[in-house]
Formats: structure tokens, sequence, C-alpha cells
């Protein structure tokens, strides 16, 4: 059980404001950290990391690593963290990345085996593309098997194919380890998959906690269907209206009347959602 | 002109290079944990401590020089603890000249280090910290090893700007031959001796190796730069 109670002032890019954060978070749960930018998500992390102090306590287990009287310093925390940036240490091979932690060969040639990174174990950093990097990252995270696993959006950088993969593997990880883990992100399918929790952060404050699919599902009534998604074109076609809109990273065409077509805007955000309808499944692929 | 190159007295070389080596030994010691702190630290004294460090760059040699001849002479609180307790004097000698070519070359050896340690990802090294390393290890295995160009360039220019100094070891040092009698100082007596012959091969001796020292530096930083993808 971590019992997470903590309070500090704040200069984001909202100016001043108070991240106030309560949570209790069960042994080997996944949470997902979510909110918009600025909101505090990476303050939190980091001070459950150690790397910035605040007041309030924050306690793993039985061991208390903030209150009044006590601060734990990173080194003695045992957690892993992965960075955005991957942060490998670029004078040292992928297997001394892992080394680097902790002197245990058995468990890094494991790690690297489930990552499927055993061939390019001797290779330096630089030689490696983003997402090997960030399996690298997350293999060094395990090296001192962890209490807590902190991850800072550590797929954002990577494109749709890599991240899926990744997210197995962070999933296969987090089987096999049972590590209680943070990730903050924004992406919804990833926490989906990934978290058995989700918890909103708005300037500093949580004002969402709940599974995935509550949380995340954003149906109201009897629509089946709704998605979010941006406006691009509108296009005239004989006597209708033609809406180009972009969901995610696909473009969709919906049919609009005149009305419609005059009060809507290019480049609005718009949500589209329909029901009373069944829709059919392909697999791809 | 063999003739010439016959009569050369490689001694003020030798004692250039002597009083070069131990000042960059003495001043890396002296100049990572310096560095280090300054390129950490948010504290308020940091711009004191930035503006001390960088002073010998700007102040004439001969003020420098003059105040360490105060402050290290025989007449002087330190100068005569020195002597009672430990029986070296100051001034006048190798040790002074080892003591005076510290401060005067401490910018070059600390200026680049911080400036090496500042462009260091910040998340790296609390990566370091998340795995349990202690700032010093850290520094040691991390830090020091990610910013090699940044290291040697501070290492080369201290060592040649210790050889290439003048003035302070002029002051502080005078002119004793195999003492404190460097290749500077040998040039500039040659040229007040008129003997040009020889001030122009321990000129041109001084130029060649200077260039080639730098020649090779900043090869290694280029092809550093390329290995780690800096």
């Amino acid at each position: 059980m971590i019992k997470i109670d903590i309070h500090k002032k704040i200069y984001g890019s909202h100016g001043e404001m108070d991240l106030d954060f309560n949570l209790e978070i069960k042994k080997g749960d996944f949470i997902a950290l979510t909110g918009e930018s600025g909101s505090g998500k990476t303050t939190l992390l980091r001070i459950l990391a150690g790397l910035e102090d605040a007041s309030g306590t924050i306690q793993v287990g039985d061991e208390v690593w903030l209150d009044k009287s006590k601060f734990i310093s990173p080194q003695k925390r045992r957690i892993g963290f992965v960075f955005q940036d991957y942060a490998l240490f670029p004078n040292m091979t992928v297997l001394d990345n892992l080394l680097y932690v902790q002197k245990n060969k058995k468990l890094a040639n494991y790690l690297l085996e489930i990552t499927e990174l055993n061939e390019l174990q001797h290779r330096l950093p630089t030689s490696l593309s983003g997402g090997q990097k960030q399996r690298v990252s997350l293999c060094r995270a395990m090296m001192n098997r962890p209490q807590l696993l902190l991850m800072d959006e550590p797929l954002s950088a990577l494109d749709p194919n890599m991240r899926t993969k990744l997210q197995n593997e962070i999933l296969t990880l987090h089987k096999e380890f049972g590590t209680t883990t943070i990730i903050v992100s924004h992406d919804p399918s990833e926490i989906y998959r990934l978290s058995t929790r989700v918890v909103v952060l708005h300037l500093g404050e949580i004002i969402n906690d709940g599974t995935p699919k509550d949380v995340l599902l954003k149906t109201t009534g009897s629509q089946k269907f709704s998605f979010e998604g941006e406006l691009l074109d509108i296009i005239k076609v004989d006597v209708i209206y033609i809406a180009i809109i972009s969901i995610g990273q696909q473009l969709v065409e919906v049919v609009i009347s005149h009305n419609e077509a005059k009060n809507l805007q290019v480049g609005q955000s718009v949500s589209v959602s329909t029901k009373a309808f069944s829709p059919i499944i392909h697999t791809l692929s | 002109m063999i003739e010439l190159l016959g009569k050369i007295e490689f001694e003020p070389f030798l004692l250039s290079f002597k009083l070069a080596f131990i000042t960059t030994i003495i001043l890396f010691v002296i100049s990572v944990p310096l560095a280090w702190y300054l390129s950490q630290t948010r504290s308020k004294i940091k711009p004191f401590l930035e503006s001390l460090t960088a002073l010998p760059i700007v102040l004439p040699p001969s003020v420098l020089g003059f105040y360490i001849l105060v402050v290290l002479s025989q007449n002087s609180p330190l100068g005569i603890f020195f002597e009672d307790v430990f029986g070296v004097k100051l001034v006048f000698n190798f040790t002074g000249l080892v003591v005076a070519s510290c401060f005067y070359s401490l910018p070059f050896m600390v200026q680049p280090l911080q400036g090496g340690f500042e462009s260091i990802n910040k998340n790296m090294l609390e990566a370091s910290y998340i795995a349990g390393k202690s700032k010093f290890e850290t520094v040691l295995k991390v830090a020091l090893p990610n910013i090699k160009p940044a290291l040697l360039t501070a290492i080369i220019v201290t060592f040649a700007h210790t050889v290439g100094e003048f003035g302070v070891v002029l002051m502080v040092g005078g002119s004793i031959p195999s003492e404190t009698k460097v290749a500077s100082v040998a040039i500039y007596e040659m040229v007040e001796m008129m003997d040009y012959g020889s001030a122009h091969i321990y000129s041109a001796i001084m130029v060649i190796m200077s260039f080639l020292v730098l020649l090779s530096v900043y090869i290694f930083n280029g092809k550093q730069s390329r290995k780690l993808g800096i």
C-alpha cells in the first residue's frame, strides 16, 4: 500500500498553483495519471522519486519516504523511473547501462531477453532507434527491482506501431514483476490497455478517479459511438455538404445539412456521435 | 644554424613543461568539484564565485603577480607560516611558480568543465541518483565520461596556458636558471640581450608545439562529438 498526501506550490504555465494530491495505491496497481499539460503530473512523479521536495507525507508499505521530519533521498527509495527522453548513459553499452544500476547479470540478461534486445547488448545507445532506447530505459528501471515504477510519458515520442509493441512489453514486465506502477499518459488507448485505474489531474487537483472504462468512455445517454475530432474542411457536393473530420490518426467524411454547415467553422473541435446501429468489425492484417 | 641549434639549452622548456604538468594536475583535482558545484547550484553566491574564478582572465598578470608576492612573501603571515611549519619558501622558487600558476590558470580549467557539466542532460544525472548512486559516483562514472571534449579542452588549454604564461612567472619567480627560468622568460631575456637567433629558435619551437597540441585537441573533439552523437 502506498499512501500519498502531498502539497506544493508550483509555478507552471498557468501561473502559480497548488498541487494538492491525496491518493492511496494498492500494491501491484497500474495507475495512469492524465490531465492537460501544466496540471502537475510530472512534478508529482518527481516528488515521488525524491527529485523535488514537498510538504506532506509519502508512505510506501512500512517505510516513510516523506513527512515533517524525514526526507529519504532518491538513492534510497528503490524506484524505477522511465523518462520521456530515455536518459540513457551514452558512454555505456546497453548491457552496461543495466549493470550500472545493479551488478546482476542474470537479471539483465533476462530483461534483455523479454524485450528482445539481446542482440543489441553490446551497442552504444546512439546507434539505437527511439523504440529500442526506450526499451533499454525500461529494462534499466527494472534492474533494482523497484517498489514503485514511475514513467513520464514514456511512449509519446514513438510512432503508433512501436507504441503498441512497447505497451505489450510494459504489460509483460508488469505481470512478471508485479511492480506498482504510475504512468503519465495522454493516449486513451494506451491508458485503457495498460492501467487498472485512471487518475485525472486538473490544475494540481484530482478531478476524476476510477476504472479506465468509467473515466475514458465518453458516450452519454443512448449514444453508442462518440468521438472527438477536428473539423478540417466542409465541401459542397451538389445539394449536400460533406464535413471532413480528423479523429485520432484517421480522416472521416460525414454528410451534413446546409444549416449545420453554416454553424460550423473549419478548425473547430467537434464531437461526432451516432446511435442505434450495429457496427461491423473487420480484422486487419 | 646547426651551430646555433647545438647551443640551445632545453632546460627552460623542460621547466615550462614540468610547471604546466604539475599545475594541470593540481588544478584538475581542485576544479572538478568546483565546476560541478557551480554547474549544479542555484545559490546566490554562484555569480560571486564565478566572478572570482574568472578574475585572472581580465586582470593584468602584474596585478596578480603583485598580490601573490604580497600574500606569499617571506614577510607575510602566510609566508612565515609555510616557512616555519613546512620549511618551504613560496616566492622566487619553483614552488612559488606552481602556486602562482594555479591562480593564473584556474579559469581555463574551471570554465570548460563547468560548461561541460551544464550541458549534460539533467535526467541522465537523475537516472543515476535513482539507480542508487551517490553524487561522487555519478560525477565519476556518468558526468565525466560524457564530457570528454570539455575535459580534454580544459586539460590541454590549462597546460598550454601555463606553458605560455610570462608576467606572473617573472614577478613571482624571477629568472633563476633551472629553478624559475621557464621558456617564455628565457625568450624575453634573449631579446633583451639582442640574441635574436636563439630567440627565433625558442619562439619557433613554442609556436609549432602549441599549434600541434591545439590541432590534436580539435581533431579529437571532432571525433568524440561524432561518436557520442552530441
